[in-house]
């Protein structure tokens, strides 16, 4: 397979009307991406609002988002630079729509964060640093927009970037690069301007392009069962790999009952196969008979952390306050599970960077929390920074997910 | 892990997980390439035994290699196929060219399936929809509710990340599950290559024309092309400038007819 067809995900993040949608409009028209007929299509629509060219539109489609002039939900497109494919995920940058911003930025491995160079620095830009921070999102640029409207200047630039290179040294980020530059023109997307001779740094695109691609680390095992079938008199148990790889005649545990297993089969549809690996689906075959349900999980190693109480960060996404003893369910890999939060040790506010309350009863919308919960059963999870599929975990209410969160420890 | 391969391991995880939620499932066949791509994969999630039938909405105006091709494949793959028809607007009269392309395709796709949804309890539906089709697609997530108008609330989505899906609707609500809603136009040819897969002949070009895209007979232009094998469709699809439902009347119309389509309960 060439490496052309590889894509790679970049979320684009940052407080809104600050030009995200614009930017990726822009790159999009720069690289030749943007069919003719979709441009004709955006030009015609901008004309009947009554509007110059909107590059947001490419990303902005539903009617409601150009009469409006925002994003409303998160969306996805795809360009080509020389190097590799991109999927571009917008993220919308108002704060009720922050569960939209947290659906495209958990498909990313890197981040812009756009900042108005007017502006600054604003709540949803805090916030949202803080959620890369959070999701683990570690590689990390800023584009400093709109530097046509402080006339390009060099000294403006400079304070800004040490503002937010401190803003977001405080949040553990530490952006490869800062950039000036003006989404509605084009300075220093593509190509380097000449309106910031004083800039020496690369373009958007070359930015990119210095992103590297997640390595599959060796890490222990981590099977969970997603599925029981039975076929022609056979129990295979259906999944994906978490982490680490599994072979034919592997000794494993099942959690969380610790009991001794042994692989007799590898399936695959068409295949024969002896052994999998990370992010592969794939069925099993166990020798002897054994209890197995959803939920199960496979390892190689005893080293998960198995409990009903678990202390965890949380993000809360929906509109609906949280009371203290509300009944929720937790879900981790193929686990669910019935839950409570017990106590909510601290409470913060991302985009004011400061503590709200300490031991409080309720969460309220685009919160974060340190918390205890309490499960119905046994579940198995990891830290997040050793296994990060074993280590967060989204909480869901009435079937509807409402909060998402990190194991620390 | 290739390209492809991580494309497809994913696509049979949320099958999978589509079917473990929901056993009155079924999945949506047009017949076209996606859909034919996505029936491959729900094989291959099922050790080539699909456990829920498999829906053709027949607006009665398809190609006739379409009708061929799927009475092909039903054989071959053993597939429990389930025909649906607005049968009541056909015999008024509906038709392609006769009022506009949004009543048509709602009557006779939106509404039929509308109907089977009813006529079978279905709870959940497979889809072959990609997100780079179009810009309202785009927005889609993989697990998508419906309400009992078959509206999609495109304003008020469901938060999804790290592979958690909604687990529940109300009683009147179903689901859209949209397993390759991140493959993209040529990573489904790719994987159409790569896995020998049979394809409706009316992709490959013939005196100079082809259909990138297809559906009605009468909404679907072909477009210029030369490309007779599927390598060369891909070269072709690599290179080009045009967008690929440039040749399908609906999204021509108007530029959110799509849009409103969608929103009262289109595929």
């Amino acid at each position: 397979m060439n490496t052309e067809e590889q894509t790679f995900p970049i979320v684009i993040v940052g407080h809104v009307d600050h030009g995200k949608s614009t930017l990726i409009g822009r790159l999009l028209y720069d690289t030749g991406s943007l069919q003719p007929d979709k441009f004709s299509e955006i030009q015609k629509s901008s004309e009947s609002l009554g509007r110059n060219l909107e590059f947001a539109f490419v990303m902005d489609c539903l009617e409601e988002e150009r009469s409006r002039g925002i994003t409303i939900d998160t969306t996805q497109t795809f360009f080509k630079t020389s190097k590799r494919r991109y999927v571009i995920i917008d993220a919308p940058g108002h704060r009720e729509f922050l569960k939209n911003m947290i659906t495209g930025t958990s498909q990313a491995e890197a981040a812009l964060l756009i900042i108005d160079a007017v502006e600054g620095i604003r709540d949803q830009t805090r916030r949202h640093a803080y959620l890369l921070g959070m999701l683990g999102l570690r590689q990390v640029c800023v584009l400093l927009n709109k530097i046509d409207l402080v006339h390009y200047s060099e000294e403006k630039f400079a304070e800004l970037k040490d503002e937010t290179i401190d803003f977001l040294n405080r949040l553990n980020i530490f952006p490869k690069f800062i950039l000036p530059i003006s989404a509605i023109h084009g300075d220093n997307v593509a190509i380097h301007s000449e309106k910031t001779p004083w800039y020496k740094g690369p373009t958007v695109l070359e930015a990119l392009d210095t992103f590297e691609e997640l390595k599959v680390e060796e890490k222990p095992l981590r099977f969970p069962i997603q599925d029981v079938y039975l076929m022609d008199g056979k129990k295979i148990l259906v999944g994906r790999v978490e982490a680490g790889k599994i072979a034919i005649g592997d000794s494993l545990f099942l959690l969380p009952v610790k009991k001794k297993v042994v692989v007799k089969q590898i399936e695959k549809f068409l295949e024969k196969v002896e052994r999998a690996f990370y992010e592969e689906s794939i069925g099993i075959c166990l020798k002897g008979k054994h209890r197995v349900e959803r939920g199960h999980i496979l390892v190689g190693d005893l080293c998960s952390l198995i409990s009903d109480e678990l202390r965890a960060n949380l993000f809360w996404m929906d509109p609906t306050h949280y009371q203290i003893g509300e009944s929720l369910l937790f879900r981790c890999v193929t686990q669910e599970v019935p839950c409570r939060i017990k106590r909510i040790f601290k409470k913060f506010d991302p985009a004011l960077m400061e503590l709200i309350e300490e031991d409080s009863r309720t969460i309220g919308g685009a919160e974060v929390a340190d918390v205890l919960i309490s499960l119905e059963k046994e579940v198995v999870v990891d830290p997040f920074n050793d296994i990060p599929e074993m280590g967060r975990f989204v909480l869901e209410r009435n079937g509807r997910p409402v909060a998402g969160g990190i194991i620390n420890q | 892990m290739d390209h492809l391969t991580r494309l497809e391991n994913k696509s049979i995880y949320i099958i999978r997980e589509a079917y473990y939620r929901f056993k009155n499932i079924a999945m949506l066949w047009s017949v076209g390439k996606d859909s034919t791509t996505l029936l491959w994969l729900c094989r291959k999630a099922f050790f080539g035994k699909i456990p829920f039938p498999i829906i053709h909405i027949d607006t009665s105006y398809k190609f006739p290699e379409m009708y061929r091709f799927r009475d092909e494949r039903v054989k071959e793959w053993n597939l429990k196929l389930i025909i649906g028809q607005n049968e009541e607007k056909l015999a008024e009269g509906m038709r392609p060219g006769r009022g506009s392309k949004l009543d048509c395709c709602n009557e006779l796709k939106t509404n039929a399936l509308k109907k089977v949804i009813k006529k079978y309890g279905l709870k959940a539906i497979l889809l072959g929809i990609r997100r780079d089709e179009h810009g309202i697609r785009a927005k889609e997530r993989y697990f998508s509710p419906r309400d009992s108008q078959f509206k999609w609330d495109y304003e008020n989505q469901p938060a999804e990340l790290w592979d958690q899906y909604q687990s529940m609707v109300e009683e009147e609500e179903h689901f859209r599950i949209h397993p390759i809603l991140h493959f993209t136009e040529l990573d489904v040819w790719n994987y159409v290559k790569r896995e020998g897969l049979p394809i409706v002949p009316l992709y490959f070009s013939k005196n100079g024309k082809r259909f990138r895209s297809i559906g009605c007979v009468p909404c679907c232009s072909p477009i210029d092309s030369n490309a007779q094998t599927i390598d060369e469709i891909i070269e072709e699809i690599r290179t080009t400038k045009t967008s690929e439902r440039s040749g399908r009347a609906q999204d021509k119309e108007n530029i959110y007819t799509m849009q409103k389509l969608r929103a009262l309960g289109y595929m």
